[in-house]
């Protein structure tokens, strides 16, 4: 694994949550996902485009997403309505986006994000290539990010999966 | 002072409207995209725009571009995750005034609209 595509990855959670709802994040052992790994009850999605490809995920247990969403944009809101999708899909933006600024030599693009909500849904990803998880603990609860990225030209390369499909 | 937010994120502008109200900023109008900012901006007249730059069906910079066209002079902030140096200057080539990386603190954003404001006020000189 090159840590060059995992490190940026937690700055910008931390530099994201701190900046904007003043919130600690510590992030225990990366570990590789393996297809039992059930996925959380939220999440929200980024695809990469450019010198570096895939996508990156961040999920929550809905207890988590709720408090998140109510910290950052100042109100609480359900779990099925357009805001909590908005607010979730912000942050997942603003963590892929502040990561790609710090990948060395590599232009990439992101897209606009996507919100997946459904309790232990699961995010069906390419198999010939791994997905890292990163578990983060906050005081709003526990994230993980799913990291799976990888260079086109082959180099630097840690973990590369694009989603294809996710049913709650 | 009429302000104009185009960000596709309902949270982001509820963030960036309650940063303008402390400033005494409240003549705001919402466009979810640059499309829909081209087609509120003309009416409106906007005394200052915030423009995100990621957004659906057109772009921020697409959007700049366009307005540019028509108005050289309405202030513009970019405020985005785009933080690349290349970026950045992509943006003031494309006639941004100022720019703004998400995430950031109210008082950040704050200053950056005072100070394009305050900038964009001066008379030309020589």
């Amino acid at each position: 694994m090159d840590p060059n595509y995992i490190k940026p990855f937690i700055a910008s959670i931390q530099n994201v949550f701190s900046t904007m709802m003043q919130l600690e994040v510590q992030t225990l052992a990366p570990f590789l996902r393996q297809d039992n790994n059930p996925d959380l009850d939220v999440s929200g999605v980024i695809g990469m485009s450019g010198d570096v490809t895939g996508s990156v995920v961040l999920s929550f247990p809905q207890g988590t997403a709720e408090n998140l969403v109510a910290l950052f944009s100042g109100q609480k809101a359900d779990m099925g309505s357009p805001e909590f999708a908005d607010a979730i899909g912000e942050l997942v933006n603003m963590v892929a986006g502040g990561a790609k600024a710090m990948f060395k030599n590599r232009k990439c693009s992101i897209s606009t994000p996507s919100v997946i909500v459904g309790r232990n849904h699961r995010i069906a990803q390419q198999s010939d290539v791994p997905c890292i998880v990163i578990p983060c603990s906050t005081n709003c609860g526990a994230v993980h990010i799913l990291i799976a990225i990888k260079s086109v030209d082959g180099q630097a390369t840690n973990a590369g999966a694009t989603p294809v499909a996710a049913k709650a | 002072m009429r302000i104009l937010l185009v960000d596709d994120s309902k949270t982001m502008r509820n963030i960036q409207r309650a940063v303008l109200a402390q400033l005494g900023h409240t003549d705001i109008l919402e466009a979810g995209d640059g499309q829909d900012a081209l087609s509120k901006a003309p009416a409106f007249r906007p005394e200052l725009m915030l423009v995100d730059w990621n957004m659906p069906n057109m772009d921020g910079l697409t959007f700049v571009k366009a307005w540019r066209a028509v108005n050289k002079t309405t202030p513009i902030i970019m405020v985005t995750t785009e933080a690349e140096k290349a970026r950045v200057i992509e943006a003031i080539k494309a006639g941004v005034n100022n720019y703004v990386v998400k995430p950031f603190t109210p008082d950040l954003l704050s200053q950056r609209i005072t100070e394009t404001l305050a900038k964009c006020q001066q008379p030309a000189t020589a």
